[in-house]
């Protein structure tokens, strides 16, 4: 049985007499041990929402979740706050876009990693010093000793993410979820970091959800891809097969927005067109249609539901074949 | 630090010694002057320019100034026109009660104001949350008179439980060491004399709260509203943490920042409270001097008393500086 079991899950959005929005509509994946899972899609396409809401930290007041996250058989969703409270941190870690804000700037970092060491390892003082000390080493953080009684604002972007991925993995958590991690870093940074996460999770049991709107960082990282639109799963596939033959039109848009070094430079990028403002809600058909350059009149008038095909699972009336794909490319 | 609070004092030596030629010029611009008013129903020139002589104003004003100087810095401000008593020695005494009632004041507001503030917000929206804004509201609006004489009212004329006026009971005579009553008691052992200066303050220290309370616990809330939506707080809770442990840690000490400031502002603030309660009170501080010397023009106590609010304020900001340094690592100078 796999490690994490997310099954049907949505999340309204809601305040008294407002229109509700569903963030997540009904997503449904697992992740075993060891796996690496990509969520991928735009902003807004409730790949963040869905990562919270596993993580019990989405606010209490104006959210609805329904639906089933089951954790190595635990059903997350009913945990009482304290009982989640024992596991986050410990069973489940979570790395932040933002380096910057996800730090308390005004607490030293050895406080903010040891603090979780101290509440689910029960260390003393001491023990809880030596272990970030060893933490920070092992993310690759230079003269960790030092950093320790260092801030925040003393520690470039990419240091930062290092700590937050040592506070993240403190206490060998069996999944870590990482939400955009390199989003706000520096292009060269982002492959340091790609990189360090690659390391610390190869080879172990822990298991990865990657939830990003770059496709590179998919390619490079990931085991299964999970593409997000308007809070529902449009595709998934293993990350060769989505790559060497994306099937939903949204899928194949992504990659070929994509600038390519060896293209043409005349050659023009075909980003998709209109934007999520233009969907249309589920119940009246595919969201995506309005901006799909295969939409079928049936698209409008009964929404897709996500089967196997192959190998893969689509939500999709008119996927793209292989053969369009490889004349697109030529 | 210690070469920051050196220089911050030192940095304030210009301002206050602009300050005191501006101070300087503009009371004698006013109309009318202390001899006029001392002088009142028998005034006629002969007996103004005589008297304006033996008290050195006929001089000119830039040689006036230079004498006021060359004294201020021996700590010597004149005499007052009014009295006739050395003005450093009257303010000494009006000081020490004002302090008194402006401390116990910022001590009610600031230790009921954070709290309070921070209820509000954690409770958002809720009965008690919408009870302290509808107050704090209150707060601010009522003047300080209005608030002095209905406490009187209430708990003096009615209910007969508090002292209407003064600082101490006549029956009372303790030592005077600091002169502050409260203190003195503690440190001569007169702990009835604490007792009873407490007594007095109670009510006078209250209304005189009640503005800066009422608007420390707008900013505590605002302040704490606005970090609970950080990112940081977040992450805080994706560790597992207690919730005390991010309310005290993570979000608490990001928040009393601004908390700070205005604490330093409505302490320099609360001068001009003072004036108003310590009349209601009858409680015989700076405020009292203060009013009587604009009334009769009395030159070397206005010129004091303006320029020892400016060491207050110097002084208060000193220490919201020193606070934010301890509080924030970002705006500590040097390492």
């Amino acid at each position: 049985m796999a490690l994490l079991e997310v099954r049907d899950l949505s999340v309204v959005f809601g305040r008294k007499r407002q229109k509700p929005f569903t963030a997540v509509d009904g997503v449904s994946f697992s992740v075993a041990a060891g796996q690496t899972v990509g969520l991928v899609g735009e902003s807004g396409c409730g790949k963040s929402v869905t990562s919270l809401a596993i993580m019990g930290l989405l606010p209490k007041r104006g959210v609805r979740v329904s639906g089933s996250v089951t954790f190595d058989g635990t059903e997350l969703l009913t945990l009482s706050d304290k009982q989640l409270r024992d596991r986050r941190g410990r069973d489940l870690g979570m790395v932040f876009q933002d380096p910057l804000t996800s730090l308390n700037p005004v607490i030293p970092i050895g406080l903010q990693v040891t603090e979780v060491l101290r509440r689910h390892r029960g260390l003393d003082h001491k023990k809880a010093q030596a272990e970030a000390t060893e933490l920070l080493n092992k993310v690759g953080i230079p003269d960790p000793n030092r950093r320790l009684s260092e801030y925040p604002h003393q520690l470039s972007g990419g240091m930062r993410q290092r700590a937050l991925i040592a506070i993240a993995l403190a206490c060998q958590p069996r999944l870590l979820i990482a939400d955009e991690p390199t989003t706000a870093l520096d292009v060269t940074i982002q492959a340091q970091i790609l990189n360090l996460l690659k390391e610390l999770v190869a080879g172990t049991d822990t298991a990865l959800i990657m939830i990003t709107h770059d496709l590179g960082v998919v390619a490079g990282l990931c085991d299964e891809v999970n593409v997000l639109y308007a809070g529902r799963v449009v595709e998934r596939a293993a990350r060769h097969e989505l790559f060497a033959d994306p099937r939903h039109p949204y899928t194949h848009g992504l990659l070929g927005s994509i600038p390519r070094l060896d293209s043409a430079r005349s050659a023009k990028l075909a980003p998709i067109t209109g934007s999520v403002a233009d969907n249309i809600p589920w119940a009246d058909g595919c969201a995506f249609a309005p901006r799909c350059p295969n939409a079928l009149q049936g698209c409008v008038e009964q929404p897709p539901e996500l089967e196997t095909q192959d190998t893969r699972l689509l939500r999709c009336y008119n996927p793209v074949l292989p053969a369009t794909t490889a004349a697109k490319e030529g | 630090m210690l070469r920051f609070i050196v220089r911050r004092l030192l940095q304030a030596i210009p301002t206050l010694i602009v300050l005191s030629i501006l101070i300087f010029a503009w009371l004698r611009a006013l109309p009318g002057g202390p001899a006029t008013a001392m002088l009142g129903d028998r005034w006629t020139p002969e007996r103004e320019a005589q008297l304006n002589a033996a008290l050195g104003l006929d001089q000119p004003i830039w040689v006036q100034y230079w004498k006021f100087l060359g004294r201020a810095i021996t700590g010597d401000f004149g005499n007052s026109t009014v009295t006739g008593l050395p003005v450093i020695e009257e303010i000494g005494r009006g000081f020490t009660a004002t302090v008194e009632l402006s401390f116990f004041a910022m001590v009610v507001a600031i230790g009921l104001g954070i709290p309070l503030g921070y209820l509000a917000a954690r409770y958002r929206g809720r009965l008690l949350d919408n009870l302290t804004v509808v107050s704090t509201l209150i707060g601010v609006a009522v003047p300080v008179f209005f608030l002095g004489f209905l406490a009187k009212w209430v708990f003096s004329s009615q209910l007969g439980i508090l002292p209407p006026s003064g600082r101490q009971d006549v029956e009372i005579n303790s030592t005077s060491v600091t002169g502050f009553v409260t203190l003195d008691g503690l440190l001569t052992r007169e702990f009835d004399a604490t007792i009873d200066g407490l007594v007095h303050l109670l009510m006078p220290a209250l209304v005189l709260a009640t503005i800066p309370m009422a608007v420390i616990v707008r900013i505590t809330r605002a302040s704490v509203l606005d970090v609970l939506d950080e990112d940081f707080v977040r992450t805080a809770e994706s560790k597992g943490l207690g919730t005390a442990t991010i309310r005290r840690r993570h979000v608490l000490r990001n928040a009393l920042l601004p908390v700070s400031t205005t604490i330093g502002l409505q302490t320099g603030l609360l001068l001009a409270g003072a004036v108003l309660t310590e009349k209601v009170f009858v409680w015989g501080g700076l405020g009292s001097l203060l009013a009587e010397a604009i009334e009769l023009k009395d030159y070397p106590r206005l010129q004091a008393l303006i320029l020892l609010a400016a060491v207050v304020y110097v002084v208060v900001n000193l220490l919201v500086d020193i606070s934010y340094a301890i509080i924030d690592p970002r705006v500590r100078v040097g390492r």
